[in-house]
């Protein structure tokens, strides 16, 4: 049996050690509130462990350092918030395109644009699915606390190098900074993923040529292996492959089939207090805490209040909003921003429940007392 | 305990930040509490408003901010001024003897310390009045030991400085016990 370490630990310092111990070796950035603190940790931690920090001249150059790095078999990451998220955007698309894996953090502050750059929100749950342009996949994942942020950091660089795709982190200035206790598993005792290697001669090599589960095994640059990395759509060449309309239909239906037929393994969802549920709070991020608070408040109170908490927003858990859509008499969507998620609980419970948004986006967190009202409203 | 709620509020360079850290260390590692700590600064390095949040609780912290803190520990005129309208009856205040105005409500409790000039004169560096703070903050609240605080200090601070800050933690003590 390891040996568990008990910590008191910020949320941004968890995710720079948790990147470590995945066996991250690369991190490209260029600081920016509230995410800083994971390059100052990593600037520190990565040298020590064998590997490479480099502060970037901007944003756009660190992602493209990070594609590169990870495309020579080293794993990478970079962290950023909003407005260096938004100039990510570009490569993002072509890490997905040409199935890099990566890890791009986004500690969430107020925007839009610089906004308010110390502040907590969550604006950037649309703009991690669909900011790069062009019908791609993704994943997209969203800590609730600091033990959550290590543990998804480790899973993200795992489902990365598994599906050969990028995988953002979602997190928020709360989360970020926050220092609570953990209980941090034995790293020893930690599942490690690493991308899949080729296992055919350079001459028979096709760089794009999937297996069943619809990922390409890798080569990594340098290894001796001719390699093609077109932006464009591509054969299992690599060559590019723009006018042909049959490639093109198998190319975007593979890369989204090779995270769809995962689902079960990278959706994370919680149900607490959700047997006997008459109305439900589906919530993420640092709001998952709040309603977390605003569930034990109403049970003493005799509300059957309970919570749908994930901690994947993207691929979204269609099947657990579904499973209480019968059940409840509500559910209640709390996010701090406009309203974004709520949108696809609608979608999938629209019919069968009350679907009710509560929307804060000047910087605070929506408390247990704003949730409790709105349970309040809809009994 | 269910859940106490601390602020420590002061200006840059008085160690607010890493006292509050250290506070929560010693709740949540050396006495098995759940603790978080928060804070929040001005863009200068010394000098501004400086604030620590920490919350100590038996149960899983979630909601991690404070709205009305059970304690306030005050180093700045400003510091009282902003805080003194979020307090509850049963909230108890630790403000610097510089501080000549606090208005809060009669049930209200106000224990007034020399933690500053304890600090520059008594120890001999201000740099360390977040030891004094957390040393007169443990002898009249009792929401850690004094030997829980000690442990968490000895393991965040720059090595050399241990005698400094540990002679800082008892004065701290000291006065605090003196007005209980």
């Amino acid at each position: 049996m390891g040996k568990k370490q008990v910590k008191l630990m910020q949320g941004n310092e968890a995710c720079a050690e948790a990147a470590i111990v995945a066996g991250a070796r690369f991190f490209a950035g260029y600081p920016i509130t509230p995410a800083t603190e994971i390059a100052e940790t990593l600037a520190k931690l990565l040298p020590q462990n064998g590997g490479t920090f480099i502060q970037m001249e901007d944003e756009i150059a660190s992602m493209a350092a990070v594609i590169g790095a990870s495309i020579g078999g080293v794993k990478s990451m970079t962290a950023t918030s909003g407005p260096g998220f938004t100039l990510k955007q570009e490569n993002l698309g072509y890490a997905a395109m040409i199935e890099i894996p990566c890890v791009i953090v986004n500690v969430q502050r107020g925007g839009p644009s610089t906004g308010l750059p110390t502040l907590p929100a969550q604006m950037d749950v649309m703009q991690a699915r669909w900011g790069t342009h062009g019908d791609h996949p993704i994943v997209v994942l969203s800590p609730s606390t600091v033990y959550e942020f290590y543990i998804l950091t480790i899973k993200a660089f795992n489902f990365a190098e598994m599906l050969r795709t990028p995988v953002i982190i979602l997190s928020d200035a709360i989360v970020g900074h926050l220092r609570e206790k953990v209980v941090l598993p034995d790293p020893s005792e930690i599942e490690i993923v690493n991308r899949k290697k080729t296992d055919v001669s350079p001459e028979k090599f096709l760089p794009f040529k999937a297996d069943e589960d619809g990922v390409p095994p890798f080569a990594n640059y340098g290894e001796g292996y001719r390699y093609h990395m077109t932006s464009n759509n591509h054969d299992e060449s690599g060559a590019p492959a723009t006018n042909n309309h049959k490639v093109a239909d198998a190319l975007l239906r593979r890369l989204h089939n090779k995270v769809e037929k995962r689902r079960s393994e990278i959706i994370i969802t919680d149900e607490i207090m959700m047997d006997d549920a008459e109305v439900a709070v589906f919530a993420y991020g640092c709001t998952a805490r709040s309603a977390f608070s605003a569930v034990e408040i109403t049970r003493e109170q005799g509300i059957k209040l309970g919570l749908i908490k994930t901690q994947t927003l993207w691929p979204f858990p269609y099947e657990a909003i579904k499973k209480y859509a019968n059940q409840v008499k509500a559910i209640i969507v709390p996010e701090m921003n406009m309203g974004q998620l709520v949108g696809e609980v609608e979608r999938v419970a629209c019919k069968d429940t009350k679907v009710t948004p509560l929307n804060k986006f000047d910087g605070r967190m929506i408390t247990p007392e704003e949730i409790i009202s709105t349970v309040k409203e809809v009994i | 305990m269910e859940r106490y709620e601390i602020v420590i509020s002061g200006f840059g360079g008085q160690g607010v930040v890493l006292g509050g850290i250290i506070l929560a260390e010693a709740a949540a590692i050396y006495e098995d509490k759940n603790a978080t700590h928060n804070q929040s600064y001005g863009p200068e390095a010394r000098g501004g408003a400086s604030k620590s949040e920490v919350i100590i609780s038996d149960k899983t912290v979630h909601y991690p901010e404070i709205e009305k803190p059970d304690i306030l520990v005050a180093l700045t005129q400003e510091a009282v001024n902003k805080f003194a309208s979020n307090l509850k009856e049963s909230s108890i205040v630790l403000a610097d003897s510089s501080i000549k105005e606090i208005n809060v409500a009669n049930q209200v409790k106000v224990y007034s310390l020399p933690i500053i000039e304890t600090a520059a004169i008594e120890v001999g560096s201000e740099l360390v009045t977040n030891m004094v703070t957390l040393g007169a903050l443990a002898a009249i609240t009792k929401v850690v030991s004094k030997e829980a605080l000690e442990k968490s200090m000895l393991s965040r601070i720059p090595k050399g400085t241990e005698e400094l800050n540990l002679k800082a933690l008892a004065k701290g003590f000291e006065i605090g016990e003196q007005v209980i």
